[in-house]
């Protein structure tokens, strides 16, 4: 009992305090700046190994981005990562970062639907199903429940079965073989219920996308609610984009 | 004896690997493994010529050699099994089966590997896949997935129980196929396959960035300088000490020792915080390429993790001394889900499955790459083989990769390598490149052939799951099925890395 008592006073107050103000620490790779400076815009495009750049002008579609940087190393001066982490929204228009822009992604208002807000603002319970992720995403998603990140603290949790569940959270590009699976899940979940795309395999399919053995079909037959970029996420990421779709009033 | 010795990471013509023909090919490879110290590596086929080219690759853990010879067969070849001989090849021979139709007459069981898109027979499907059944009224079956209660990634567990008990466990995989060795030589820009490998499995991205690197400079005839090789032996040791932090957490948690889940997940934080700071990626995605360090280690960077590895340690032997102490926790890892040694090298186990059932399987001492030679590794090894064991060995393994890392950091930087864009560097044709890395939970090896231009013609991955899966099925025997998910978390295999 003594030794218990021992390492929770050395552990002491290991929470986040508030979440929404939080930075991350290093050199996070977070919202893209792309600048009016003119360059190669052909190799620029070229370097990115998921086809997330597109020139004339220059934009990054964070649902395709891989965070991995080359085109910030090759061309420094047009295009800065930021350490701007808040980059979840439920509108895909807002996750393509254009070339001068240098605002906030955020949730738009009026894609939000009615039940969200009068239902889930103070309890959401998510079940997971990882359709081909990396485990990449799964280990972070799993780390918004440590005591660093406590999303427990605002009523989200994931839950086992879908039967308890408020919505779905996916990870991985959808493999054909969890393609029936994934439906037979979603299905499962009683109504109303959100569905929410975390990482790029989930959003775009990532560099999956073209392979013959995803199947994203479940995809166009939904309205997404929320889509998380990051590659893997960061926990960081993922509660504030449900922190900010769950709480904002229509 | 035909074949060909290599070393670890050495790329060699395609023509000196010795084609055998099938008979002799089979007899020289499973006579190679009834010396222990031998065991397969690689074992695959891939269309070569209008016929299918068979490869095998054995280590030899005593000399660091690998011997590398093959085999020439015609579509619908009917054959001799390998693992007739010696189990340790039938997943191999299952994998050849599927994908390519290779008829082995006296294989035991042909069980289907991942499904994946191209497989030979698409009358095969992971739906309709026919369990292991017992019609036996006392008994009954427990299926599990492939979708699981927590975040975790699907597979298909079937077991057969007697009440409690659990007779027989059969995992059916492959839910997680996404097509990633087809990719690899699809995708044509460097950048593209750095991403495909590091996404092989998102827990071990610095041992598959790695095994990748080694293997792309072998086969460009690159080399890594020195400071490039001591921050993928860092990255490597990081990754180990972060996920096995997390498993220990994740152990707690399935034996309900909430303090012990809550300290262990906490302390993995400032591991893969670390990541970030380094490279800007907490899962070290970006990090590895080859013949460059994109983020330089700096003294700034080591004294950081110096600081970090005092402060970790410390909290570490604290919840682990009592993790370790406490009679509900060993009452539930002791004795459960024991693999024998025997199981584990005749099954051809590798990493730290084979470890914790006394069987010596670790890259870093017998085929050395980074700076692992002067580390003068010794491999945690337990005989006990159930989840204690490895729990054990992981405890064990976080101090001896935090005295690693002080070591490392003690080396100073020899002098950066600045990032620079050998866009030209390009592979030599005809050629086969073999490079194996000790992951965190075990071998990976990474093979390529090249063709006629230096185009990348096939590229084949094995991810220590691929050999450790069966293990996780012979160890849940004769246990409680309640015990299942500790079994499971205590070898915590990869789905991804084994599906592809």
């Amino acid at each position: 009992m003594i030794d218990n008592i021992k390492i929770l006073l050395r552990q002491g107050k290991q929470f986040i305090p508030d979440v929404t103000r939080a930075t991350v620490p290093g050199i996070f790779r977070g919202r893209p700046v792309i600048s009016r400076e003119k360059v190669n815009e052909q190799a620029l495009a070229e370097l990115c190994p998921t086809n997330a750049i597109t020139t004339g002008p220059c934009s990054i579609d964070l649902g395709k981005c891989t965070f991995c940087g080359e085109c910030a190393f090759a061309f420094p001066g047009k295009i800065t990562f930021t350490a701007d982490h808040k980059i979840a929204s439920n509108d895909r228009e807002r996750l393509i970062i254009r070339e001068g822009e240098d605002r906030p992604v955020e949730i738009n208002p009026s894609l939000i639907r009615k039940e969200i807000s009068a239902y889930f603002s103070d309890s959401l319970k998510l079940r997971q199903v990882s359709a081909g992720g990396d485990n990449s995403c799964e280990w972070e998603l799993n780390a918004c429940g440590n005591v660093n990140f406590d999303m427990g603290r605002f009523g989200i949790e994931f839950v086992a079965s879908p039967r308890h569940a408020d919505g779905i959270v996916i990870t991985g590009p959808i493999s054909e073989n969890m393609a029936e699976p994934l439906q037979l899940c979603y299905d499962a979940i009683p109504d109303p219920k959100i569905i929410i795309l975390a990482g790029i395999d989930a959003i775009s399919g990532g560099i999956f996308e073209q392979s013959p053995a995803v199947n994203r079909g479940f995809l166009s037959a939904y309205h997404i609610d929320l889509y998380v970029p990051g590659n893997p996420v960061h926990p960081l990421t993922f509660i504030n984009g449900l922190l900010d779709l769950v709480r904002k009033k229509t | 004896m035909k074949r060909i010795a290599v070393k670890n990471n050495q790329s060699i013509p395609l023509s000196s690997v010795p084609e055998l023909e099938y008979t002799e090919f089979l007899e020289q490879n499973t006579a190679l493994l009834a010396d222990d110290n031998n065991h397969c590596v690689n074992h695959y086929a891939f269309p070569f010529r209008g016929k299918y080219k068979l490869m095998c690759c054995i280590a030899n853990d005593k000399d660091g050699d690998i011997y590398i010879s093959s085999s020439s067969v015609g579509e619908g070849a009917k054959l001799p099994s390998f693992a007739k001989q010696h189990p340790a090849f039938e997943k191999f021979e299952r994998e050849i089966h599927e994908n390519y139709g290779i008829e082995y007459t006296d294989h035991p069981w042909l069980k289907p590997v991942r499904f994946p898109t191209d497989r030979a027979d698409t009358g095969k499907t992971i739906a309709g896949y026919p369990f292991f059944r017992s019609d036996s009224e006392e008994l009954h079956e427990v299926g599990v997935g492939p979708i699981h209660a927590g975040v975790i990634e699907p597979g298909h567990f079937r077991f057969i129980c007697n009440g409690e008990q659990i007779l027989h466990l059969e995992i059916q995989l492959g839910y997680q196929h996404r097509g990633l060795e087809n990719l690899m030589p699809g995708k044509k820009k460097l950048q593209q396959r750095i991403t495909l490998a590091e996404g092989i499995a998102g827990d071990t991205v610095a041992g598959h960035a790695t095994a990748f690197a080694n293997l792309w400079e072998s086969l460009c005839g690159e080399e890594a300088t020195e400071d490039e090789h001591r921050e993928r032996t860092l990255a490597l040791e990081l990754e180990r000490l972060a996920v096995h932090t997390g498993d220990l957490s994740a152990l707690c948690t399935d034996v309900a020792y909430q303090l012990g889940s809550a300290v262990f997940g906490r302390l993995r934080t400032p591991v893969i915080n670390f990541f970030q700071l380094w490279c800007g990626n907490r899962l070290a995605k970006g990090l590895i390429r080859p013949w460059e360090s994109r983020f330089p280690f700096t003294q700034e960077l080591g004294d950081a993790l110096s600081g970090l590895c005092d402060t970790y340690e410390k909290d570490f032997l604290q919840i682990c001394g009592k993790t370790f102490s406490l009679p509900t926790v060993l009452a539930r890892f002791e004795r459960t889900g024991v693999v024998t040694r025997r199981q584990a090298s005749e099954t051809g186990c590798v990493g730290m499955t084979a470890r914790a059932s006394g069987t010596m399987r670790d890259v870093r001492l017998t085929h050395p790459h980074g700076l692992y030679a002067e580390l003068n590794h010794h491999p945690v090894i337990k005989s006990s083989g159930d989840v204690l064991a490895r729990a054990e060995i992981r405890r064990d393994e976080i101090l001896q990769s935090i005295g690693y890392i002080r070591k490392l950091l003690d080396r100073r930087p020899s002098g950066g390598a600045s990032y620079s864009n050998s866009g030209a560097v390009v592979p030599a044709p005809a050629s086969f490149a073999i490079a194996l890395v000790e992951g965190w939970r075990g071998e990976i090896c990474h093979c390529a052939v090249t063709d006629e231009e230096g185009s990348l013609m096939h590229y084949k991955i094995k991810d220590p799951s691929f050999h450790n899966w069966l293990a996780l099925a012979l160890a849940v025997r004769k246990n409680e099925i309640s015990d299942f998910p500790v079994c499971n978390k205590s070898f915590n295999l990869s789905y991804c890395g084994h599906d592809l």
